[in-house]
Parts: C-alpha cells; structure tokens; sequence
C-alpha cells in the first residue's frame, strides 16, 4: 500500500518516496540550493550543465514520472521535453481534458499511477484539493509565484496566467463601441451579438468569480438577461474565435491567447482582444498550474519536475508558445499583449473558483447546461 | 468436456429414430461450452451499469432530486427525437442503396456497393466539425455564393437539424450493410417463385424481399439509433442538448459524479425502450435456405432509363458524406501552417490505431460469439435476454464505459490497468453488440438442418460449430469484425482514459490538434484514419462482392 507523502520541504528537508521509501535526508548544500533557486534564471540552466548538483537533490531526483496533463500536448509537449532533459527525468504522459482528468485521477483512488497534475484552471486544482488528493508544496517552489496565483494552503502553484477577453470582429465593431463592464452586454445593443461557452471550464470558472464578486442572486440575474438578450453558445473558445473571425458573430468571450494561436496558425485576422478596464469583474486573471498526488509513486520527480515548470526555459516557452504570462521574475509575455500588471483585475481569491459545482447548479438552473 | 462429448454421442446413438426427434436437439438445455463463455460476457458487459449504480447512489438518497427537472425531460425528448429520425432517415437511404448496388443493373456496381459503405470510416466527430466548415453560417459554401449572389449568411445549421443531417449521413452505413449482407443472403428462389405465382416486380419486393429484409432493417435501425444515442461528437459542436451531452457536462465542470451515473442510468432506461422497438419491428423472424450450394446468381432488375438517376443517387451519397469532409481536410492540410508538424508521429500513430483495431475486432467477435448461438440456436427466454442486455451499455456514452473501466481496473485488477488488455475489453464491452449483431444475422441465414446433419454424422456441439456452422457464417463473423475494427480507429473516450499513457492513436492525434484549433495538423491523422479504414470496407465489401457471384 503507499504511504501518504509529506512533500513539505523546509530546510531541514525530508522527502518520502513512497515506492523505494528512500528517505532524502538534508543536503549539505540545501541552503545554497535555496539561495541558488531564489536567482530563478540562471538556477535552470545551471542545472542542465551539471544535473547532480546539491540543487538538484534538494528538488527530487532523476528517474521516472507519470504526468497526467489537462492542458493539451499541442501546448505542453515542448515543456515536456524541457523537463526531460533540464530534470533529467523519464516524464511519460497522459492527456486528457482537465475535467475528465480529475474525475479519473478521483476515480483511480489511491492506486492512481500519476504523480504530478497539470491543470488547465485552478478550479479543477481546488477540487482535488479539497477530496484531500494533493500533496502541499514545498516554500521553495511556492514563493516563486505571486502569492495570488498560489493556493494558500500550498496545494497547487500557478504555472502560467491567462487573462478573460472580450474577442471582437474589428470590422464589425469599434473599439469606442466595446462597453465599459460585463454587465453592460445585456444591453439592446448587443442584442445577438455576443458568444459565450457555457459548457467550457474557463467560462464556469468566469461565472464562479461572478458569483463570489456580485452574489448568487446578481449573477442569476446578468445571466438570464444575457440568454434574454440572444447571446449565442458555442462549444468552446476555439469556435468563438473562428466565428468571430469569420465574422459569423460579432462578440466572445474567451480566454486571451485563443486569437494568438488562431493568428499564429492562420494569419492577421480582422479581430482583436478587449480587457475590460477599471478593475471589472470580467477581466479576470486564471491560471493553469500543478499539483503533485498525495498518493504519488515518484513525488521526488514530480517536484524536480514543477522546479523546472518553474524555471526560465518552461516559463519562456509559455510566454512564446502559447501566448500566455509567464508567472516568475525576469519572464516577459510576449509584446503583443498588455502586461500583467497592467490588467486591472476584480480582487477575487482563485481558490474560491473552486466551487465549480455551485456554478453548475446555476448554470443547470437557468438553462444554459 | 468428456461428459460433454459423452452426452452428445448419447444423444446421436439413439438418433436411429423418427426424423421427427431431430428438432428436439435444438429445444434441449443449450450445451455448456456456450453457456458458460456467454455469461462469462454477460458479466462483463453489465460492470459499468454495476459501476453507475454505484455512483448513483453514492449521494445516499438513492434518485438524486437532479433527475426531477425540466431539462431531463427536455433531454429525454430531444435525444427520442433525434434517435427516431435518424434510424428512420437512415433506413430510407440506405435500403435503396443496398438494392441499388446488388439487385440492379446499375453500372459499376462493385466501385458503388464499396463506396456506398465508406462514410463509416470518417468519425463523426471530424465530419460535424467539415460540415459547420464547410456549410456553416459563414462556411465554405457561404463564401462561394457571397461574390456572385450577395449571400451574407447562410440559415444555421446548429440544433437539431445539423445533428440530424450529420449522423445520418454517418451511420447509415449500419443500415446499408446489413441489408446489403441480406439482400445477398436470400434465397433468389423465393423471388423467382413470386413473380412466377403472378406478382409484379413492385409487389413482389414488398411482399416478399421486404419481410425477408426486416431483421436486418431492424437491426441496422437499432446500430444507427444507439450510435446516434451515444455519439458525443456530433451533438456537441452543432449544441444539440442530449442525453451524453448532459453527462458530459455534468463529469466534465462539476465532477459531479452522482447526477452524471444517474443521468446515464435514465438514458439505459431510454434505451431499454428502443431496445423493445427494435424488437416489436424485428418480428420473430427465422429465415433460411437449406442449402447455399442451390443458391443461383441473382437476376439483376434492368433499371433502363431510370440507370443515371440511380448513379446520381449514389453519387449524392458519396458527396455529401465522403467527398464533402475530405476535401475540407485537405483544404485545412494545405492552408494550415501547422499541417508539417508532427508528421513523424503519424506511422506510430497509425500503427497503433490498426493494431488495436485488429486486436478489438478479433476479441469482440470471438466474445460475442457464444451469446450469437445461444440467442439464435438455442432461443428461449434465456438466451433471449442474455442477448438483450449486451445492448444495454450501448448507448452510453463511452466516457461512462471509460470510467467504470478505470474505476474496476485500478482499484482492482491494477495489473491490467493501462495495458492494452484492459483496453481490448473496454473496446469490447463498447461495441459487443456491433460483432453479435452481424453474426446474428449470418447465423439466421443457416438453415439448423446443416448443423444437424453435421451433429447427425457424428461430429460434436464445437466440431460441428467449427467446421460447419462458422464456415457458413464467415461473412457475417467478417462482418462483425469489420464493424467493430472501423469503430475502434475511431473511438476517442475509451483509448484516451484506458491506454497505456504515451499510447497513440489517429483518434487520440486528431483530438490533440483540434483542442487548440490546430485543424490544419488535424487534417494529417484524420485523412490517414480514413485511408486505413477504408482499407478493410473496402476487403470486406469486395469478398461479399465475390461471394456472391
């Protein structure tokens, strides 16, 4: 049977490896690991020079990890593989989306074969969070992301943000026109001409910080005069870009980096992001991010492996492959997109996302699922 | 087994009695070698319905309040509607097609009855997404009548009728095989005599081939009807709001795993009704000819002028199921930047997408044997039922079968899990009813007289089924395994939660591409999926061809 891991890494570290049950004592080095780590940048490719440094050992060690992935290969594959060679580790990988994931890794129980979750939002990371299916994280991993894309309780960590857009077709629609706040697209004007995924994490994770923001009954409210005002719903926030693209709808809500892989594939397109200004509620910022299992057979590698997650090469890669932000120091996104300061966000807790099935209750309630 | 042979060799040695005693083998107790493999399967094809029983009670209040909604009347109504129209739709293409193509002098008819089979190998999935391509509001289409005619916009095709229109265009092939297969199977006698006995042409169709057609009709019904019941990939992108559409959303956003198994278990209720309308239509009917070595060649009705409207016919087909989505594919493989990448996988990819397909064909036909025997040889209430329930998962969508596999084979047989062993069952438990349908029909087809005889001189219960009753039914065995490794290159829910991890597919590539709106690298798989299924259609269409003649 395994034993429940204690992944909690302080100085005088001790790591359980529940299949060899090895126990990694403290390294010499463990300070200098810390302080090494804290650089970020130079710390990764410190590593690929030279893999058995003490830092290396701090953060797990070399050898085989199952990874079950919700985000989809197209846009992790390439971190994989920066986690292979920088990590030293033979990372093999399932995909899936990050809602059946879950249910399968709740749905193995204790037997489950994965170590590490990669997630495409922080509500699935909640989730599993609260069924008490995640190992907490060490400080050292932990403190290298803004505190807000963290869970408090040291669960999950963020790997990369994305910003909810308001997708706009530039030939159909000024940007003078866009409306100041969310709320304002119940209105006539935007009678039919507004796309929405109900059925998509993203958009419930978006209607669950509604809620937290504005309240179960507002929420209902804004809703129901959305579905009043023919806003239309498609499957996810591929086809809301491709249909704004093509012009078949004027507005959608997505996820900001939708467009930019739309563009990358295909070219300009005749449309453009919008973030709602002044803090509203519909410019929120998610992320996706990892867990490692409670259960984990290699929580040694799965911890190596969100140290490299964490670094600058992976980092990089999220900011140029998938358009997303990056989440360590000395990480820009790519030019094209307003910097993450400078989105003005809603004040909302992320771990407070996770009350999907609230969302689901109401989504359920007023028709939309 | 001895005391099996045993008994067998008592039974024939006091077979120097009336002929009358003969018909008496069939009523007896069925022997043991079927009946224990069939319950063996029957085990097995109930675990996920153990497993949503499971989970629909977890909540402690044993009907969750969920179900008393509105939606799940809407729901219920919508997937009745829809699974109606395209059975019916379906068979109305589909009979003709299969008259056409073997009972006519239409030219070409190899290349047609081939062809007339092939929507079966683009998955629906990728079809809806060519279709709302290509016709959508803003499509492809659109895009060609806004220079010369002004088009801005053509009607939407989301909802109901895009749903419609896309599983029948790719399902009918369930109808058109095994109504093609039983056009071949009957005897040309029993037309000869009708129209010898004075009926007309028309008359003697309906009066005479159309009962004989009904079981396959019927059957072919059924697999369209339950294919349009499970699919996932076709409701979704044109949000047509059924039965696995809610319980996708329910397991996809809530993790809500009580009100998905009990939305799943009403949906094996709903299909326990289509089951006892297939049945109603299916009539008790036992048709075959004593002997096939008496069969001639058909006499093909000469179609005169009305020829070229036939060809357009088959034509239309083909272009609207076949030419339409592949010509979107290579449209999206030459425009997309992203077509080039990860084209070295695509031998692995394809490798692994034949090999489980050959593997799940061979298992599933093999499990559904003993349970097509007993249902066909052995008929009573029993074998009846045991028949009836294969059909019970069928309609639930495969992320509820992949579930219930994941559930049992982690947390109980961990050495199977993600090994291709588990898979190979959960493909089987999937599509069981695919194998036994085709053999059923091939087994009704083979007058009990033959396997007597066998039994008569000497050759026991397996000795007899070997040598004599799978010879007869191999067209119906190929059959069957044709359907079930067609459907398996396609399955999507099953290979991604059961696989081994790193095991891909065709199936599992597309889906990679078009998460992130990559259609142009999700062109590549889709069209080698459809290169390599059309490989074994086309096989199979051309030894019923040769077969026949």
């Amino acid at each position: 049977m395994t034993v429940r891991s204690t992944l909690n890494v302080p100085d005088g570290m001790e790591l359980v490896s529940t299949d060899r049950r090895s126990v990694i004592k403290g390294v010499a080095g463990g300070a200098l690991g810390l302080s090494a780590a804290a650089s970020g940048p130079a710390f990764v490719g410190a590593q690929v020079a030279t893999p058995a440094t003490p830092v290396a050992a701090l953060l797990g060690s070399p050898g085989e990890l199952v990874i079950y992935s919700g985000r989809s290969e197209d846009l992790i594959a390439g971190v994989i593989d920066i986690i292979e060679s920088a990590g030293d580790i033979d990372a093999q990988v399932s995909y899936g989306s990050t809602g059946e994931i879950a249910i399968r890794i709740l749905e193995e129980g204790t037997n489950s074969p994965a170590s590490l979750f990669i997630a495409q939002d922080a509500g699935a990371l909640g989730q599993l969070a609260n069924e008490g299916r995640l190992a907490p994280l060490p400080d050292e991993i932990l403190s290298r992301v803004d505190p807000r894309f963290v869970s408090p309780d040291g669960l999950w960590v963020g790997l990369s943000a994305r910003a909810r857009v308001l997708v706009y077709n530039t030939e159909m629609v000024a940007e003078s026109d866009l409306p100041a706040s969310l709320l304002d697209l119940i209105d006539e004007s935007w009678a039919g001409q507004v796309a929405w995924a109900p059925t998509n994490a993203s958009f419930q994770s978006h209607v669950t910080a509604l809620r937290q923001e504005m309240g179960e009954d507002t929420t209902r409210e804004w809703l129901q005069a959305m579905i009043d005002n023919g806003t239309v719903a498609y499957e996810g926030n591929g086809q809301i870009v491709t249909a704004v693209c093509d012009g078949e709808i004027a507005t959608g809500l997505v996820n900001h980096y939708y467009l930019w892989e739309k563009i990358a594939e295909e070219g300009e397109q005749p449309a453009a992001n919008y973030y709602f200004p002044d803090g509203d509620v519909g410019a929120l910022v998610n992320i996706a991010g990892a867990g490692v299992l409670a259960e984990s057979p290699n929580p040694d590698q799965a911890l190596r492996a969100l140290d490299v997650l964490l670094g600058q090469d992976a980092q990089t890669y999220f900011a140029q492959n998938t358009s997303e932000y990056p989440l360590i120091a000395g990480v820009e996104p790519i030019a094209d997109l307003p910097p993450l300061a400078e989105i003005e966000t809603p004040d909302i807790d992320l771990t407070d996302l996770a009350d999907l099935e609230g969302t689901v209750a109401l989504l359920t309630e007023v028709g939309l699922l | 087994m001895a005391t099996l042979g045993k008994t067998t060799v008592t039974t024939y040695e006091s077979l120097t009695i009336p002929p009358g005693r003969v018909r008496l083998l069939t009523r007896r107790f069925p022997p043991m070698v079927f009946v224990v493999p069939a319950l063996l399967v029957a085990l097995l094809m109930l675990a996920p319905l153990v497993y949503l029983a499971i989970r629909a009670t977890d909540s402690g209040s044993a009907i969750p309040a969920s179900l008393f909604r509105s939606r799940t009347f809407d729901v219920t109504r919508n997937t009745a509607l829809l699974a109606l129209s395209v059975a019916v739709s379906a068979s109305l293409i589909a009979v003709p097609l299969a008259w056409l193509t073997t009972r006519t002098n239409l030219p070409h008819p190899r290349y047609w009855s081939v062809v007339a089979a092939l929507p079966l190998v683009i998955p629906s999935y990728v079809g809806a997404l060519t279709i709302v391509a290509a016709m959508g509001p803003r499509g492809i289409v659109q895009g060609w009548l806004e220079g010369p005619f002004g088009i801005e916009r053509l009607p939407s095709i989301y909802g109901f009728f895009g749903s419609w229109w896309a599983l029948t265009l790719f399902s009918y092939p369930y109808v058109y095989l095994g109504v093609q297969a039983a056009f071949r199977g009957i005897d040309p006698a029993l037309e000869e005599a009708a129209r010898s006995l004075g009926l007309g042409p028309y008359r003697s169709f309906f009066r005479v081939m159309l009962p004989q057609l009904r079981p396959a009709i019927a059957a072919g019904a059924l697999l369209s009807a339950l294919y349009t019941v499970s699919d996932f990939g076709v409701v979704s992108l044109m949000r047509y709001d059924v039965f696995t559409r809610a319980i996708y959303v329910q397991y996809q956003s809530s993790f809500d795993r009580t009100a998905a198994a009990s939305l799943a278990l009403v949906l094996v209720a709903f299909t326990i009704v289509i089951l006892a309308l297939e049945w109603w239509v299916r009539g008790r009917a036992q048709q075959y000819r004593v002997a096939t070595g008496a069969a001639r060649a058909v006499r093909r009705v000469d179609l005169g002028r009305w020829k070229w409207l036939g060809v357009g016919y088959c034509g239309l087909i083909f272009v609207s199921a076949v030419v339409l989505p592949m010509a979107v594919l290579v449209y999206w493989l030459v425009r997309g930047t992203s077509a080039g990448d990860a084209v070295g996988r695509l031998w692995g990819q394809a490798f692994n997408s034949a090999t489980v397909s050959l593997l799940a064909g061979v298992v599933t036909v093999a499990l559904a044997l003993p349970t097509a025997v007993l249902s066909v040889r052995y008929r009573n209430r029993f074998t009846t039922l045991l028949e009836r329930q294969t059909y019970l998962g069928y309609a639930l969508p495969g992320v509820a079968i992949a579930l219930a596999f994941v559930y049992i084979g982690a947390r109980y047989v961990p050495s199977l899990y993600q090994t291709i062993w588990l898979l190979l069952i959960g493909y089987a438990v999937r599509f069981l009813p695919q194998a036994l349908g085709a053999e059923r029909v091939s087994l009704l087809q083979i007058s009990p007289r033959v396997e007597e005889a066998s039994r008569t001189l000497g050759e026991n219960v397996l000795g007899t089924l070997r040598r004599v009753t799978l010879r007869l039914a191999r067209p119906g065995l190929l059959a069957g395994f044709g359907l079930v490794a067609l459907t398996v290159m396609k399955e999507l829910p099953v290979t991604m939660m059961l696989a081994p991890i790193e095991f891909e597919t065709l199936a599992t590539g597309i889906w990679q591409a078009t998460q992130t709106g990559a259609y142009g690298r999700a062109a590549a798989p889709a069209l080698i999926l459809i290169a390599i299924s059309a490989i074994p259609s086309l096989v199979l269409s051309r030894r019923g061809l040769d077969q026949a003649a």
